[in-house]
């Protein structure tokens, strides 16, 4: 088992360098004079030559790229010109606003798509198969920036029931003790009954926004390969042999059919990562996405570099947990190894 | 050709949504072509007395904070985005059908690189990597076509791969060889048409993609630039009227682009039923 994980690590080294190549030609695919890019719209001459220096733009590319490295081995992603702040404390602060959103956006898309995709396939053809379809296609084609407005009016201004869609948490509770930067853990481990209903309130609308929007391959995969499965011969003997129609679907059929969902999940946090930078936008959520917009606006970028870089990261670490998971729910993919 | 059309016909007549994502289509393109001359008002008209009407008779869709007609705006906007849509599917189809049928047909290093290049992109989340490029390449229409196109190449190259390489040894490739054909005809004169509907079905999947990244990066404030009218930049707008309640400024736009999205998905299945009836859902 440990030697399987070692070997699925091995396989995300090329990726990680992939990306790591990427994010330095960005920069230097620059228009113009990246040192002019990276001093900012206000800058003297004298201060363009001194970032130059300092980015060590004047050495030749290779050596430009072993600082690069060299710099990300010891954590540093540069500075923030609008704040001031070392880009990789201010993405160190505000990734778990971040995390939290989207993987309470994964819950609840799971937990939706999961059990709709499988009531579509049992019942092939029912009303229930028809909402499947009606959502899967509905929900790939909602703009996720226009659902989050459209849940802000309705659930916001017109009904009242929503917090206003701004920040984690309402500006007259305070924010549960640090522990993990989640402030749902956080208050839950505090006892901050207050602080976690507050924060619980602020996360429904922008969660369910991104979940409508990554539900679709999941309820989409869930009922296909529930049907495949359905189909096949040894569900036919487990009927035949007289087992309880819960047991089938259940035991037999659903544990075969999650595997192509758990591949499907890579796919699913691509756009949630992608969704999350517009939902924090329309919800002013102060994560890492509302970080990189801000600063693109300001021409400010060293942010938006360290942000691709993390979220490539994430993305790529999030793969290799689904295909660490993926090994210990199909028992035959240990054995093949 | 004809027996294609036929069974299109066929298959237009026995799904009528697909019948349905079609006329959607027509629409939108004619929006696009006739767009700028039968908007009932000039979409960069500012008319401070008029701001922040409700649809009314005169303003279907009302009007915004400076008193611009919504409807016209949106009706306008339709060309700017289905234009950077057709062209980043456009230079996405160009990249990755030709270094794909390459990396099939050839194999080895050619195949090693375009399926490295394609890791490599897949390993970012695409919206964020679009951002990215936007941001270093520098904040333009273009740039936009260019980041949607390159988060779209993995897509076509690894179906042009795939297609390519279980043609390469097939009869009437064999054939085209014997015949004296170079390697370089055989492959874009004899492999691509033959992969081409399974491109088309691939295009039309991906345009309603190709709109949603596009809007979604004018969202943010890059691409296309106010005042033109562009409905990410329409909904961002809008978004700052939502809490006091003015709803009709974001929601035009944004249910206009909803709709074109799902004509696009709607059409791309339908088009796979029609190319390859055994994925008929």
């Amino acid at each position: 088992m440990l030697g399987q994980i070692l070997s699925r690590l091995a396989t995300a080294v090329p990726s990680v360098i992939g990306v790591v190549i990427v994010t330095f030609m960005l920069t230097r695919l620059l228009p113009g004079d990246p040192a002019a890019y990276f001093a900012g719209l206000a800058a003297t001459p004298q201060a363009i030559a001194e970032i130059r220096g300092k980015l060590g733009l004047d050495k030749s590319l290779p050596e430009q790229f072993i600082v690069y490295v060299g710099d990300l081995l010891s954590g540093n992603l540069g500075t923030s010109l609008s704040t001031g702040q070392p880009v990789v404390t201010e993405i160190a602060t505000r990734l778990p606003a971040s995390a939290e959103l989207t993987l309470v956006a994964l819950i609840v898309s799971a937990g939706i798509a999961i059990p709709l995709g499988v009531l579509a396939a049992v019942k092939q053809g029912s009303w229930i198969d028809h909402l499947c379809r009606v959502v899967t296609t509905a929900g790939v084609s909602l703009p996720v920036f226009f659902t989050g407005l459209l849940f802000a009016y309705v659930f916001y201004y017109l009904l009242q029931i929503a917090p206003a869609p701004t920040g984690r948490l309402d500006i007259f509770v305070s924010p549960p003790t640090h522990i993990t930067g989640f402030y749902l853990i956080d208050s839950a481990l505090t006892g901050n009954g207050e602080a976690f209903w507050g924060s619980l309130r602020q996360l429904a609308l922008p969660a369910s926004a991104m979940a409508i929007f990554s539900l679709a391959p999941l309820a989409r995969m869930t009922r296909g390969s529930m049907l495949s499965v359905l189909g096949s011969d040894f569900i036919r003997t487990a009927r035949a042999s007289g087992l309880a129609p819960r047991t089938v679907v259940f035991t037999y059929a659903f544990r075969n059919a999650v595997l192509p969902v758990i591949t499907t999940l890579g796919m699913v946090f691509s756009f949630l990562l992608g969704a999350n930078v517009l939902v924090e936008t329309v919800f002013a959520w102060p994560g890492i996405g509302l970080y990189a917009v801000n600063a693109l606006i300001t021409s400010d970028y060293a942010p938006v570099q360290g942000f691709v870089l993390t979220m490539a990261v994430l993305y790529i670490t999030l793969n290799l947990i689904i295909d660490v998971v993926y090994g210990l729910v199909d028992p035959r993919v240990r054995l093949d190894t | 050709m004809l027996p294609l059309l036929r069974h299109a016909r066929y298959v237009l007549s026995e799904n009528p949504v697909t019948a349905f994502a079609f006329g959607l289509f027509a629409m939108f393109l004619l929006a696009a072509i006739l767009g700028p001359l039968i908007a009932p008002f000039d979409p960069l008209a500012t008319n401070t007395s008029l701001a922040l009407k409700p649809p009314s008779a005169a303003h279907w869709f009302g009007t915004d904070q400076l008193g611009r007609d919504i409807f016209s705006r949106v009706l306008v906007a339709t060309r700017i985005d289905l234009t950077i849509a057709f062209a980043s599917v456009i230079l996405a189809f160009l990249l990755g059908a030709v270094s794909g049928v390459a990396a099939g047909y050839f194999g080895g290093w050619s195949d090693r690189i375009v399926g490295r290049l394609a890791d490599t992109i897949m390993a970012f989340p695409l919206f964020v990597l679009a951002m990215g490029i936007v941001a270093a390449l520098g904040n333009t229409v273009t740039n936009i076509v260019i980041a949607t196109a390159i988060i779209n190449f993995p897509l076509y190259a690894r179906v042009a791969r795939a297609e390519a390489n279980i043609r390469r040894d097939v009869g009437f490739v064999e054939a085209a060889r014997l015949s004296g054909n170079g390697e370089a005809r055989v492959l874009f004169g004899h492999i691509l048409p033959n992969i081409m509907p399974i491109m088309m079905v691939q295009m039309s999947l991906t345009m309603g993609y190709a709109i949603l990244n596009a809007a979604g990066l004018s969202f943010i404030g890059l691409g296309v630039r106010p005042p033109a009218p562009e409905w990410g930049i329409m909904v961002a707008e809008g978004a700052n009227f939502i809490q006091s309640g003015e709803w009709w400024i974001a929601l035009f736009p944004g249910a206009t682009l909803m709709l074109a999205v799902f004509c696009f998905n709607l059409l791309g299945d339908g088009l796979r039923d029609i190319i390859d009836p055994r994925k008929r859902t």
